[in-house]
């Protein structure tokens, strides 16, 4: 559906650490029902880029449109509430609770104010039971009550997509989902996405190449930080440059 | 019941009974004391709040004991010499009811908290150690040079504050008074721990980023957080300067700040009844060991030396194990 209304649009996107351009001059869409991926060499400014959507980096320049508004000036926070969800490359979650109370704390910002002060979370149902289905979801039930912090790397991926999906985003930003998760990891969670990109778009930020050919709408090469190639899966494996830059250089 | 729940209630059962024994042993001294660990464990109860739900090293409490003491002071001279406190625009009177002073306390540590945490909370590590200092030290300053309510000197209660239907003159009465706010303190921080608004609390000490990536913001979590902190200390406060019928600024000083952070660590960071086991051990200590020896601190700095290097749980850790969470 290329003529729908991008999710995302990226606008001359600028970001320097010091002498170097992590974000140079960045301009790309996320468009409804697809999966843009993004890839590139390790250093090649991805994970920089993910940071500016997503708020916790401020670009020097360019801005960033979701849903058709400049969000630019937004925290973390707000983009989140605005339907930003994301995944971290590392995974971030609340290392002393549960996988279950992890979940929960996405299902009450979806529920509206945190500053509620007197009801036990643990029994309020419409929490743990949202909290419950979004850990089903992912595979997770069985480990709901396991403290995050002894979840094996592979679970804690699976945790931070429950706790992403959660807050039922409109525009979904993962940071290498399928890293350490093991070949058959990696082939589970590439059928989940194939499915959710019907409910909301994906950026995807990925090295795993079976990965991203099998899922991409579109590709977009990102090469010392600015975009060297864009386009359909076919395109992007046809392309010289990328080849030269990027896919020849790997494993 | 977990095993951390039974030592809850041998705390708090064993506090409630110190006094009645000493009652019985002729000893009342012994009510005073307790009553001591009652008030510096309600100091504890809301320092607990920010520093162990919500991870914010606050070594400005000071502060807020110390204003509460001195609302305590102040309403109190001023309902004792019948002066107004206020004349224009509109006449406040000084008032020696308990309640009265609580709320004033409560409410003028709660728009302190207000101001300095919206600027500490900027900051955080060292940087929010040290500016939640200064912010104390200019307020202890202050009070040491201001020279209306007694400056360095302090300011007496020359009758202890009423409580309706009590007689707050009588050590037990007057204990059970403080017990009960302490109760009543703790039966809150308990509340607000399993709350929505303590879960974001607790998970903005431990990953502020994830917080923030599950759109809730940090720092208005923190700062709310920080202002019931600072009242509960305040409230503690104002007990303290009812129970010595004096403030100073010596309330005001670093030393409770750092006091008050001892009893939060020794007792266990975060453990709702850690303060409570903490102000009493430090008070155990202070009684003894103080009376043999002047030196007393350095045992005490060698134990939380200990707690801190081997049982991050402090007493609570070390007797009812590894906290367990829902
Ligand atoms: N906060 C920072 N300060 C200085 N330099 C930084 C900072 N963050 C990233 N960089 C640098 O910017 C460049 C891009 O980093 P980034 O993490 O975005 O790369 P990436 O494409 O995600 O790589 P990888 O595939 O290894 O995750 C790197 O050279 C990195 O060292
Ligand atoms: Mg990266």
């Amino acid at each position: 559906m290329p003529d729908a209304a991008p999710v995302l649009e990226l606008k001359g996107l600028r970001k320097s650490f010091g002498a170097l351009k992590a974000t140079d001059d960045v301009s790309l869409d996320v468009r409804p029902g697809e999966i843009h991926a993004l890839i590139g060499p390790n250093g090649a400014g991805k994970s920089t880029l993910i940071h500016q959507v997503a708020g916790s980096l401020t670009p020097d320049g360019g801005e960033v449109r979701f849903n058709g508004a400049d969000i630019s000036g937004l925290t973390v926070a707000q983009r989140v509430r605005r339907g930003l969800g994301r995944t971290f490359q590392v995974s971030s979650v609340a290392p002393e609770f549960s996988a279950l109370r992890n979940v929960m704390l996405s299902v009450q910002s979806t529920q509206g104010s945190s500053f509620r002060f007197f009801r036990p979370v643990m029994r309020d149902r419409s929490l743990v039971d949202a909290a419950m289905d979004k850990l089903a979801l992912v595979d997770l039930a069985e480990r709901a009550n396991v403290v995050a912090a002894e979840l094996s790397h592979g679970e804690r991926r699976q945790l931070e997509m429950a706790m992403a999906l959660a807050l039922r985003p409109k525009l979904l930003l993962l940071d290498e989902p399928m890293a350490g998760m093991g070949p058959e990891g990696s082939k589970n969670l590439t059928g989940f996405l194939d499915e959710l990109r019907n409910e909301v778009p994906i950026l995807l930020v990925e090295h795993d190449m079976e990965a991203v050919f099998s899922l991409a709408d579109r590709i977009s090469v990102l090469v010392y930080g600015s975009v060297i190639a864009s386009g359909s899966v076919d395109d992007i494996r046809a392309n010289k440059d990328v080849r030269e830059a990027y896919l020849g250089g790997e494993d | 019941m977990s095993r951390e729940t039974v030592i809850n209630w041998v705390l708090g059962l064993g506090l409630l009974a110190v006094p009645f024994i000493a009652l019985m042993q002729g000893e009342p001294f012994y009510i005073t004391l307790a009553t001591r660990v009652a008030i510096l464990a309600l100091a504890g109860v809301g320092l607990n709040l920010a520093l162990g739900l919500g991870g914010m090293v606050s070594f400005g409490h000071a502060a807020f004991f110390g204003i509460g003491g001195y609302a305590a002071g102040i309403l109190a001279t001023h309902a004792f010499n019948q002066e107004p406190l206020l004349a224009w625009p509109l006449t406040v009177s000084g008032s020696s009811d308990m309640l009265v002073i609580w709320l004033v306390a409560i409410a003028i540590c709660a728009l302190v908290a207000l101001v300095i945490g919206a600027i500490t909370l900027r900051t955080s590590g060292v940087y929010f150690i040290m500016i939640t200092l200064a912010f104390a030290q200019m307020i202890y300053y202050f009070a040491i040079s201001w020279p209306a309510y007694g400056g360095e000197d302090g300011l007496s209660i020359y009758v202890r504050n009423g409580f309706p239907g009590l007689n707050t003159l009588d050590p037990i009465q007057f204990f059970l008074i403080c017990y009960a706010v302490l109760m009543a303190c703790l039966f809150i921080s308990a509340r607000l721990r399993d709350s929505r608004f303590g879960a974001a609390l607790q998970v903005a000490r431990q990953n502020p980023d994830r917080l923030a990536a599950t759109g809730i913001a940090p720092f208005n979590i923190r700062l709310v957080a920080f202002v019931i902190s600072a009242a509960m200390t305040g409230l503690a406060g104002a007990l303290f300067a009812d129970l010595n019928r004096f403030v100073s600024p010596s309330m005001l000083s670093w030393h409770v700040s750092g006091e008050i952070m001892i009893f939060v660590i020794l007792g266990g960071v975060g453990r709702l009844f850690g303060p409570l086991a903490g102000a009493a051990l430090f008070i155990v200590m202070e009684f003894y060991l103080g009376g043999i020896t002047e030196h007393w601190q350095l045992f005490l700095g060698i134990i939380l030396l200990c707690v801190v290097l081997f049982v991050r749980g402090g007493i609570l850790g070390i007797m009812a194990g590894r906290r367990v969470h829902a």
